[in-house]
């Protein structure tokens, strides 16, 4: 280690040698890759448990409706649109930036500090140090449940739905990779935050699985509107089946609800600049 | 002085009883106060299961609104209301997940001392247990709870026995979760990484016990498979069902019942897979 150590010492990600960053990147992912292959078993369980999870969120759609044709005032197959596109996306961002969920343990332990010293980036580094290799299968089943809820449901293909089709899922996945960049970043200011953080992207995972028709009051509101998720399932399937808005919104906040992403990625940029500005070591 | 010193507390050769019961209560206290540390946990714990309980009651309801005599698995709306209430704050109690303290410590070599001392890991972190789910009766329970009373309308039991035998249920569902989590940690001894198991075990608990959705809400068969040949129904759905008034008063004897049988055979395995380690225990670490 001690020579490729030397070799990066002169070099800056923001000058013109993105090639050493690339091969410091690889190594951390290599550094992964070895370490998995020393507990194969432990691997094996946690890439079944992996996409066991998601496989029960869509079991638990399918368990729901076993009791009733409609939720919200959506069928099983409408519901499952909005579940695979929720589950498509939602994986997306968590085999990326899932695992800064762990910046709290860096911070509190003092760790950040070893990653602020190396010239990369913080947050490449956190991503590629831990990069959940173990999620690649559920990434897989999130695909097919999207690609099977597009098939059984009747929708009236056009080239601006198949565009949406194919945008949604990225938009849902910049989406949820923001709200996990802007949760982690509580812990810059808050080290305790512990499941706070949970509430936002899990939570919010479970809130766009179903049509955002069945909460109520200020909860949906808050959830849909304020923080922006209605768009991100519950809106592009609406466009993509043809089906009008009961809540009310015109027809074509669907097409563009994939940009929501925008301001969230901005957003989510702000809070964690602040933070790595603001962070001053635990002192230890 | 204080009342805190050095010595230890031992089980004395002439009043075995009494000592047990003063060490396993001192044991409990401690991880009383441990847990009494953890005061923003407590609250971001729950806060997360508040949001939990919006997310969960308001999908039941939707699926109510639609069910056959708007009594999907027999519940009716004020009684699924209350099972994801009352459910969202059992949770913390029950605390399936998170417990990793024996698999750090025997991949640490940590456990070694624990062997030394004259209480049996089992007991010990047993009575540690109880101290923790004592302290989430009376901080993480509430939360939830006072959200259901706030924003939804909650079911009132009408039954007498109803509350005592929640109560006797969800002590059961401590112990029957304990057990559980211990048997999941000490696959450490063997895997020496029990992280595998552990996910696997919080993938398979949470659905199984009835946390997504009411289990009532499966075919008839799978309901009576897993009550009958896995203690996980006994985690949470048993004492809910139990507060909730879903069955007969019998039945809920009997439910109670079985979660008590479960906890016993729970703990006796526990002890069981503790010997076998002991017999071939290799520390780890320096």
């Amino acid at each position: 280690m001690a020579e490729t150590g030397e070799t990066w010492a002169g070099e800056t990600w923001a000058g013109g040698t993105r090639a050493g960053a690339i091969r410091a990147y690889a190594a951390l992912v290599g550094g992964k890759w070895r370490s998995m292959l020393s507990y194969r078993a432990s691997f094996a369980a946690e890439l079944l448990s992996n996409v066991g999870a998601t496989v029960l969120d869509v079991t638990t759609v399918f368990v729901l409706f076993r009791a009733t044709a409609t939720v919200g005032g959506f069928t099983l197959a409408e519901a499952i649109l909005m579940t695979g596109l929720t589950a498509f996306g939602f994986v997306l961002a968590d085999l990326t930036v899932g695992n800064i969920d762990d910046l709290k343990r860096y911070v509190r332990t003092g760790q950040l500090d070893t990653m602020l010293t190396r010239p990369l980036p913080v947050l490449p580094q956190l991503v590629f140090t831990d990069l959940p290799l173990r999620k690649l299968l559920r990434l897989v089943f999130g695909a097919a449940v999207y690609g099977v809820a597009l098939a059984v449901n009747d929708v009236p293909w056009t080239a601006g739905r198949v565009l949406l089709a194919a945008v949604a899922p990225l938009g849902a996945g910049l989406f949820f990779g923001a709200i996990f960049v802007l949760t982690a970043s509580f812990a810059f200011w808050w080290v305790e935050s512990g499941e706070i953080g949970n509430g936002f992207t899990y939570g919010g995972r479970d809130f766009t699985s179903y049509p955002i028709t069945v909460y109520a009051h200020w909860f949906r509101d808050l959830f849909a509107y304020a923080l922006g998720f209605g768009f991100v399932s519950y809106q592009p399937a609406l466009a993509l089946l043809g089906r009008a808005d009961p809540l009310g919104l015109p027809a074509w906040a669907g097409f563009v609800a994939p940009l929501v992403a925008l301001p969230a990625v901005a957003v989510a940029t702000l809070a964690w600049r602040t933070g790595i500005r603001h962070y001053r070591s635990t002192g230890s | 002085m204080s009342g805190i010193d050095a010595r230890v507390l031992t089980i004395s050769p002439d009043r075995p009883f009494r000592a047990s019961i003063t060490t396993f209560g001192a044991l409990a206290w401690s991880g009383f106060r441990r847990y009494s540390t953890y005061r923003q946990a407590t609250i971001a714990g729950s806060f997360t299961n508040i949001v939990f309980g919006f997310l969960r009651c308001y999908v039941l309801l939707a699926v109510a609104a639609g069910a056959v005599g708007n009594r999907p698995g027999g519940y009716d709306a004020t009684q699924l209301v209350t099972y994801v209430w009352v459910g969202q704050g059992l949770l913390a109690v029950v605390g399936m997940w998170g417990w990793t303290d024996l698999a750090d410590r025997i991949r640490t070599g940590d456990i070694a001392s624990d062997l030394l001392r004259p209480v049996p890991p089992l007991v010990s972190y047993l009575a540690a247990d109880l101290g923790r789910a004592l302290h989430a009766v009376l901080t993480r329970f509430i939360g939830p709870l006072l959200a259901g009373v706030v924003f939804f309308e909650l079911y009132r039991p009408h039954r007498p026995q109803t509350v005592p035998l929640f109560a006797i249920s969800a002590l059961l569902a401590v112990i029957g979760s304990f057990g559980c989590r211990y048997l999941v940690n000490a696959t450490a001894y063997w895997l020496h990484d029990a992280r595998g198991v552990q996910m696997l075990w919080t993938l398979g608990s949470g659905v199984l016990a009835g946390l997504s959705f009411p289990l009532r809400l499966l075919p008839e068969w799978a309901v009576a498979t897993l009550w009958v040949a896995t203690p996980l129904p006994g985690l949470l759905q048993t004492p809910l069902d139990v507060l909730v008034e879903r069955d007969e008063p019998v039945t809920q004897v009997g439910l109670v019942a079985l979660q008590a049988v479960w906890a016993v055979v729970l703990l006796r395995l526990a002890h069981v897979v503790q010997r076998r380690a002991e017999r071939k225990l290799v520390v780890q670490g320096g």
